[in-house]
């Protein structure tokens, strides 16, 4: 069992995952896993009962995740997003900009690699739903004053 | 031109902190090979046939004379001593070791340079026209759009990890110098009825093995959505992009395979949803980008005739140069196309000659065109015969500008590991052969485009002529093409048959040319006999 | 024969196995046999050598000549840069790689 990291407060969601065609036919399921061809946009609908989103990486090279995860969370998804699989020390920050705030990788990961890696970039040049403040806003003030 | 500010240097800094922390990773054998490329090729370094090399961005092609100077500081201190200016716009050294590379990063950062995002698959340097701010014909600067771009494209959360990588240009006038329509998003910048700025999308063009023309997804994107509109046509890629075949996964085949009105249907769902994000850069921000590239302080009423006693100068000052929007100034196009030299290769002591000239006679700054060569974009007339003897002295004076001898080649087989034949050599023979027999400038306008395997970069789909070095059975071959172009008449050569050796096609290409020579009608070029006349008549005279 | 080649990790050098270590020299190559996948494995987790392969060669009168162009040109330098290659002193040598 990798080792899960965990950027949350609340409790760790004890349901298991399901595929995305099975959480979508079942109206119990609470946990979702979501593999690299899988449309997370079907989700959509049922966000008011996701506890958990699994987004698998079964190769780092693949990124399809870091979109489905910002279009979960763009559509107010808060529940706890989770990357499983391939998932490196040198992905971490993208990933989290992406909107994870979970990580179960196939390879533990060294607690001051990660803290290292999230802290490397200063700021970011774009707005995502992660809460930074990109740099242009930074600029100018426009949306905080 | 564009200055760092506090944020966009920490950012640079950063990723040499990063950069030089994943080297040292690697060395210590904490990084296996595997892992360690995707983040070395995000950082522009290749394991090349002899060699790491470094490629360095320069962002739109536009250098300051000290960034320039940096590049040559950097060849003689880290390399031998010259360097490979590419046909995207980039620099290229060929003898780095992995222990200097954050030493070398570390460098371009005090000079606001970086190699980020210069190869992996994401979103690569955004390339642009060479004559921006300069030339009579533009609408207005395209770069200050590219610098959003650049801005927004850097370390992108979200499309670093794409199923392939991923090439912008933009332009702004409708004579095209950017093989706008040959990249994965082409934008041009266009004025519309009401007179308002916007940004005409050509999306899924690209070279390679599977060479397409950018079809227009969008004709009018009003400038205060040009970010999120780029951002919708990422995502639709990212998503459904093919990553089962590394060949088929450029955004060309995913726009050919959907179809344009489909690939366009999602990227304008997905754009009314980005949209209500609010991810796009205030329009504060295009405003500040734009103060940088405000003209230069032109002298008004600057003499508007050329001296031409110079016979060589009066030759050179023809061909190399580009008409300027103000009076009395030109564009001065630096050859590095030497007769029989290598396409592209600049001397660390020739980077810092033309780094002088860009600073004492074009307002300290100086251009990378695709083609290979360099521009300084606002030259004084009356300052040009100056500037060309200096040019001269250094063996930077040919006068071949898009012509025959003008020719792009890839590094070739010669360096690079993904080469089935050599470039270089091929081009070599070419140049003496046409200074040789003196029919250059007979010729005129004739692209020459020479790339040593099929990912094309050399670009010899697009070349009037198009050469393509294959392997045969070990033995290096070379099929020729006609009838390419990168300009605003975009077109894709073809092959005029079975391939030639190395002697074969040096004659092949003269050949091709004394066709045209024959057959060529009053101010025609190459290019355009070939299109009237067609292909027979060439078949007819290299294999007849 | 069988030799093996790579580059040097911290240099980025081209290096063929001569049997004891790695050279800078294709002429040291040396016939790995059968061994070629041991020693790669070996050698490439040690780390001193990187991206390391395997290729057919021969050895003539005047040294070791991979079968294939590429690799001939690996162990030479540039063709278009006589200067840089191993043999600057040698202006036959660029001929005699192709």
């Amino acid at each position: 069992m990798a080792e899960l990291l965990r950027f949350r407060d609340d409790a760790v969601p004890a349901e298991p995952a399901v595929t995305v065609d099975a959480f979508v036919e079942q109206s119990n399921a609470l946990a979702v896993r979501i593999e690299p061809g899988d449309d997370a946009r079907k989700l959509i609908p049922f966000l008011d009962r996701l506890r958990l989103v699994e987004v698998n990486f079964p190769v780092f090279g693949d990124g399809r995740g870091y979109s489905a995860a910002r279009i979960l969370r763009e559509h107010g998804y808060s529940g706890e997003m989770r990357a499983v699989g391939d998932v490196l020390v040198d992905q971490i920050a993208y990933l989290q900009r992406c909107g994870f705030d979970a990580f179960e990788p196939d390879e533990p990961l060294a607690a001051e690699d990660v803290e290292k890696a999230l802290a490397r970039f200063p700021q970011a040049y774009q707005q995502t739903t992660d809460g930074r403040i990109p740099i242009w806003d930074l600029r100018h003030g426009t949306a905080h004053g | 031109m564009y200055q760092y500010d506090q944020y966009d240097q920490a950012m640079v800094d950063a990723r040499v902190a990063e950069f030089r922390d994943q080297c040292q990773r690697r060395i210590d054998g904490k990084l296996t090979e595997e892992q360690f490329k995707p983040l070395r090729l995000m950082n522009g370094l290749y394991l090349q046939l002899h060699a790491y090399m470094l490629r360095v961005a320069i962002p739109y092609g536009t250098l300051s004379g000290r960034q320039m100077r940096a590049l040559a500081d950097i060849a003689d201190k880290f390399d031998r001593k010259y360097g490979h200016f590419t046909t995207r716009q980039n620099i290229q050294y060929n003898w780095i070791k992995l222990e200097d590379a954050g030493d070398i990063l570390a460098e371009l950062a005090k000079v606001e340079m970086h190699a980020i995002q210069t190869s992996g698959n994401c979103i690569r340097n955004i390339s642009s026209d060479h004559f921006a701010g300069a030339a009579a014909d533009e609408v207005t600067d395209p770069r200050p759009y590219a610098e959003l771009l650049r801005q927004w494209s850097s370390f992108h959360p979200e499309f670093s990890y794409l199923p392939r990588k991923f090439k912008f240009a933009v332009i702004a006038s409708d004579t095209d110098r950017a093989a706008m329509r040959l990249h994965d998003i082409g934008i041009q910048i266009v004025r519309n009825e009401a007179g308002e700025l916007g940004a005409a999308f050509y999306v899924g063009g690209g070279m390679g093995r599977t060479p397409m023309i950018a079809p227009c997804i969008r004709q009018f994107v009003p400038l205060d959505q040009l970010i999120t509109y780029s951002e919708a046509c990422l995502r639709v890629y990212n998503r459904y992009g093919r990553r089962d075949n590394k060949y088929k996964a450029r955004i060309k085949i995913l726009v050919h395979e959907l179809g344009a009105e489909e690939y366009t249907r999602q990227v304008e769902a997905e754009f009314a949803h980005l949209l209500e994000q609010g991810i796009e850069p205030p329009f504060a921000e295009l405003a500040r980008i734009r103060t940088f590239f405000e003209d230069p302080a032109f002298e008004a009423g600057a003499a508007d005739e050329l001296d031409r006693s110079d016979p060589d100068f009066a030759v050179w000052a023809d061909r190399n140069t580009h008409p300027h929007k103000q009076a009395g100034y030109l564009s001065a196009v630096i050859s590095l196309k030497p007769v029989g030299g290598i396409p592209g290769d600049a001397t660390a002591d020739q980077m810092r000659l033309m780094a002088q000239l860009a600073e004492d006679y074009s307002f300290d700054e100086c251009r990378v065109i695709h083609t290979q060569n360099i521009v300084l974009p606002h030259v004084r007339k009356a300052d040009l015969y100056a500037v060309w003897q200096k040019l001269e002295a250094s063996g930077l004076g040919t006068p071949n500008l898009d012509q025959v001898g003008d020719i792009i080649a890839c590094p070739g087989l010669d360096y690079c590991s993904l080469a089935n034949a050599r470039s270089i050599p091929v081009a070599q023979r070419i140049s003496e052969r046409f200074a040789a027999n003196g029919k250059g400038e007979t010729l005129g306008e004739l692209k020459l485009k020479i790339s040593g395997c099929i990912n094309a970069c050399g670009h010899h789909h697009a070349g009037h002529i198009g050469i393509l070095g294959v392997d045969k059975k070990g033995v290096e071959n070379y099929q020729l093409l006609l009838g390419g172009s990168e300009a605003e008449d975009t077109s894709l050569g073809k092959i005029t048959g079975p391939g030639f050796s190395e002697d074969g096609i040096v004659d092949a290409v003269e050949t091709a040319a004394d066709v045209y020579l024959a057959q060529r009608q009053d101010g025609e070029r190459f290019l355009d006999t070939y299109r009237r006349i067609g292909m027979e008549p060439f078949k007819e005279a290299l294999y007849g | 024969m069988n030799i093996l080649t790579g580059n040097d990790l911290k240099t980025g050098a081209v290096i063929w196995w001569d049997g004891a270590g790695w050279s800078l020299h294709l002429d040291d190559a040396a016939d790995a046999g059968d061994d070629a996948a041991a020693i790669i494995a070996r050698e490439e987790a040690a780390r001193r050598v990187n991206a390391p392969y395997a290729i057919n060669a021969e050895r003539t009168g005047s040294g070791v000549r991979p079968a294939h162009i590429k690799d001939r040109i690996r162990g030479l330098g540039p063709t278009v840069r006589p200067d840089l290659t191993l043999k600057p002193e040698d202006p036959q040598a660029v001929h005699e790689v192709i």
